[in-house]
């Protein structure tokens, strides 16, 4: 084999990749027919792509594409909340405002602990209680935030209490309306009350924060 | 055929990912069985072809419609694979079986790259015996011979899938029927 060209292999490679000219061709079938070395490891090759090429067809497991499709992302649901989007921008810039709104009105729930009352002439301030004073008249509505609020006068407009204990003695009379709200959706309902009112009318409350 | 895949993949694009089953649908067997030849075993070869079709889902925006889809399904695929090899230990498989007493899966177990003793090898049934010879052909050659007789493909294409010049692919090619025909020229 020594003595064979080098060329040789290189157009036995050329010959089964089909890309072999026909005067190489010729040369090598003749170097073939005269050299049993090369003439054997010609068949050699031959033989080994027909061993890997008779591989049997190799088929994916029955719960191939089931897993593929399981191991997705879920990218659909996300891209149905982009096409109802687009198509209801009324809705979604509603639904945006009242996340927003509900935001702002949580955040003011937490933070306002703090013991406020209506600023009223005759009202008596007592560390966190209010006291109408018996005989004595409130001209004007009252809301007490985080305290308590006692009547034993008259008022004349309506009473909140906001987080706090409302006691009536058996002299108090209250005109307008009276409520007390402690749970978040009351407190909820009227401070969206309020807003509206505020909207629509101005109002004339003033609130007195006392430390 | 392209024209069916090239719809299908806008239909992905534009979100419905029930399109992107009918694509794993028709390129399933192909791509699982180039992988389980790369890899040796079952196991590893489901995960990694399905992982090649998550893969090529998320990435489906950079596919050049006109390219061919194959080609870039299996370029996912045969990188995945390469990768996985290199980070596999070599002995990995080695201790859990012996090939012909393990009457379950003929070839389930032999590992890729994984020496065997000879009178076992000649015990082995022909598809075994291939399925073995393919796992000791080193990586390099073992994907190009796969790509071109087991998967049947032009050398060209192979070059794309593997990002390799022409001239590569065929050094690869004859080096790797030169591999094979020492391997099994004592048959």
């Amino acid at each position: 084999m020594n003595t064979c060209p080098e060329q040789i292999v290189h157009y036995m490679h050329a010959y089964l990749d089909g890309d072999i000219s026909r005067d190489e061709e010729r040369l090598l079938k003749e170097h073939l027919d005269s050299c049993k070395e090369c003439k054997e490891i010609m068949n050699g090759l031959t033989e080994s792509i027909v061993f890997i090429g008779s591989a049997a067809k190799i088929k994916a497991p029955d719960s191939f594409v089931n897993g593929v499709m399981a191991r997705l992302p879920k990218e659909k649901s996300q891209a149905g909340v982009q096409r109802w989007l687009r198509s209801h921008p009324f809705l979604a810039a509603a639904a945006m405002f009242l996340i927003l709104m509900s935001a702002t009105l949580f955040s003011s729930y937490g933070n306002d602990q703090q013991f406020a009352v209506t600023k009223q002439p005759n009202l008596v301030v007592e560390g966190q209680t209010v006291l109408v004073p018996a005989g004595e008249i409130v001209k004007g509505d009252i809301v007490v935030k985080n305290g308590t609020l006692r009547i034993e006068g008259e008022v004349d407009g309506n009473v909140t209490v906001i987080r706090g204990t409302k006691y009536m003695a058996s002299t108090a009379i209250v005109t307008g309306k009276s409520e007390e709200i402690d749970k978040v959706f009351d407190w909820l309902w009227y401070k969206m009350k309020k807003t509206a009112k505020e909207v629509f009318s101005s109002s004339k409350g003033d609130m007195q924060d006392e430390e | 055929m392209d024209e069916l895949i090239n719809k299908r993949i806008n239909e992905v694009l534009k979100g419905d990912q029930n399109a992107f089953e009918e694509v794993v649908t028709l390129f399933q067997h192909r791509l699982y069985q180039v992988c389980y030849r790369m890899l040796g075993n079952a196991q590893e070869a489901e995960d990694i072809a399905q992982e090649a079709f998550v893969r090529a889902y998320i990435n489906i925006h950079t596919f050049d419609q006109k390219r061919k889809f194959s080609t870039w399904l299996f370029r996912i695929a045969t990188n995945l694979c390469i990768d996985r090899i290199r980070k596999k230990k070599p002995d990995y498989y080695l201790d859990a079986n012996v090939p012909g007493t393990d009457g379950l899966n003929m070839y389930s177990q032999i590992a890729a790259s994984g020496e065997l003793p000879e009178d076992e090898v000649e015990r082995m049934e022909l598809q075994e015996r291939i399925h073995y010879e393919i796992g000791r052909l080193p990586d390099k050659y073992r994907s190009v011979i796969i790509l071109r007789y087991i998967e049947e493909l032009p050398l060209q294409e192979i070059g794309d899938i593997l990002k390799l010049p022409l001239g590569t692919v065929k050094t690869r090619v004859h080096r790797g029927r030169e591999a094979l025909r020492k391997q099994i020229g004592n048959m």
